[in-house]
């Protein structure tokens, strides 16, 4: 074990680490928002377009996300969509991770008594009005601890992206140990990186639900 | 250039497939092994073994598994065992889906009443014959839906394999797209059958829930 390398390979990991956190931060809104039209969509939309977002979720959730990174990077452009490294990996983590949220999202919806719709309704409320300011955040607080294990567990997922030439943290792992020739001493620093980072926004995610949702949120 | 049919891709893809259901079994059948130890850790009442058995889950469900693969496969050689991809292979998966499967069981062991702790004690059974005969099978019972919930994330797991090159799946679709530049057609297969294999698990878990939702 040797870590003289370590002081020089700072920099190339933090910046590794800071495309993780656009990464994921990209990730996190663009799914949360898509999930919340999904699962929407999935109640109250038209027959055809419940079925197609059924569909989409269980082929999402019973496919790897590795190759549906691949199908996106490398199928697409023979359709005449070609896509950017980081493009394409945060177009992959958004559609992978809705799949999941939308079911998650969906089941705060249901868990709202139907008595708050109603009372919504008669105070004058728009449907609309109703969804966005009154079922909507008292699902949001059901379902957020829920939420934050999915977001943690797509942070680590991104590892993955590396495979496509995204110059994330795993990429940048790869590059110094093909550098240093410390191949286990290499992945083993990133490897806390990544412990830490999954530890810190977890922390972060509880504590700015707190602020944001109110107290309850654990 | 050799010229590639659908049929010989389907062919070579199915083929690779094998390893990947062999993968799959193998780090299934020593997750549930190694997890049956933690779970020993986990629920004993020792504080400092709860402790130790917590902190290797939280590791294992902290950092990504590519990297927990990564140093299997560049860690091992470091002790003097040669390592091939398939041996790191099953390790790491095996270690993986041990913290997970040991806190899968963990809920259902918390899941219980402690009168059924009592009601073994004062049977006369010691420790271990109250997990074996009345604990244990139990907590297994009502754990069901998510294990097998679980093995269907394992299976999507065998994927990353591919990344310290053993030749499952996704790793021969890579040589086969290098060769026929039919990457749509190529990944979309090896959805495909993923998803063949995945989706019955994935039907067969939900039933398992709700039948555990309605007693």
């Amino acid at each position: 074990m040797a870590f003289g390398w370590l002081p020089g390979a700072v920099g190339d990991i933090a910046h590794g680490a800071a495309t993780t956190i656009l990464l994921i931060a990209v990730t996190t809104l663009a799914g949360t928002l898509l999930s919340i039209l999904g699962a929407a969509g999935r109640r109250n939309g038209p027959a055809l377009l419940r079925r197609a977002i059924a569909w989409y979720v269980e082929v999402m959730r019973n496919t790897p996300f590795l190759v549906q990174l691949f199908f996106i990077f490398f199928g697409l452009p023979s359709l005449g969509i070609r896509l950017d490294p980081i493009l394409a990996a945060m177009l992959a983590m958004t559609l992978n991770m809705a799949a999941y949220t939308i079911e998650i999202v969906g089941a705060g919806l249901d868990a709202v008594p139907h008595g708050q719709t109603e009372a919504a309704l008669a105070l004058g409320l728009r449907p609309r009005q109703v969804f966005i300011k009154i079922v909507l955040p008292q699902a949001l607080k059901i379902i957020y601890p829920a939420l934050t294990s999915q977001i943690v567990i797509m942070m680590l997922e991104s590892a993955v992206v590396s495979q496509i030439a995204v110059r994330e943290l795993t990429y940048e792992a790869d590059m110094l140990q093909a550098r240093t020739f410390r191949s286990f001493e290499t992945y083993f620093v990133v490897t806390l990186v990544y412990l830490l980072m999954s530890m810190a926004l977890r922390r972060l995610l509880v504590s700015g639900g707190r602020r944001a949702l109110g107290a309850g949120v654990s | 250039m050799i010229e590639f049919t659908l049929w010989d891709i389907v062919r070579n893809l199915l083929l690779a497939a094998r390893w990947t259901v062999l993968l799959s079994l193998a780090a299934f059948v020593g997750g549930a092994l190694v997890g049956m130890a933690v779970l020993f850790f986990r629920i004993a009442k020792n504080k400092w073994s709860r402790r130790l058995a917590s902190g290797y889950i939280a590791l294992f469900q902290g950092t990504p598994l590519l990297m927990q693969l990564f140093l299997m496969f560049f860690g091992l050689p470091m002790l003097g065992l040669r390592i091939e991809p398939w041996t790191a292979a099953v390790l790491g998966l095996t270690f993986f889906a041990s913290a997970y499967l040991a806190e899968i069981w963990r809920s259902g062991v918390d899941a219980l009443p402690l009168g059924q702790w009592d009601a073994g004690a004062s049977l006369g059974l010691h420790y271990l014959q109250e997990l074996r005969l009345i604990i244990l099978p139990q907590a297994f019972a009502i754990t069901r839906a998510p294990t097998v919930g679980f093995l269907v994330q394992l299976i999507k797991s065998t994927a990353l394999t591919s990344i310290i090159g053993f030749e499952e799946l996704v790793r021969t679709s890579n040589a086969i797209n290098n060769a026929t530049f039919e990457p749509f057609k190529v990944y979309g297969l090896v959805a495909l059958i993923f998803f063949v294999m995945c989706f019955p698990l994935t039907q067969y878990a939900r039933r398992l829930e709700k039948r555990a939702a309605a007693h």
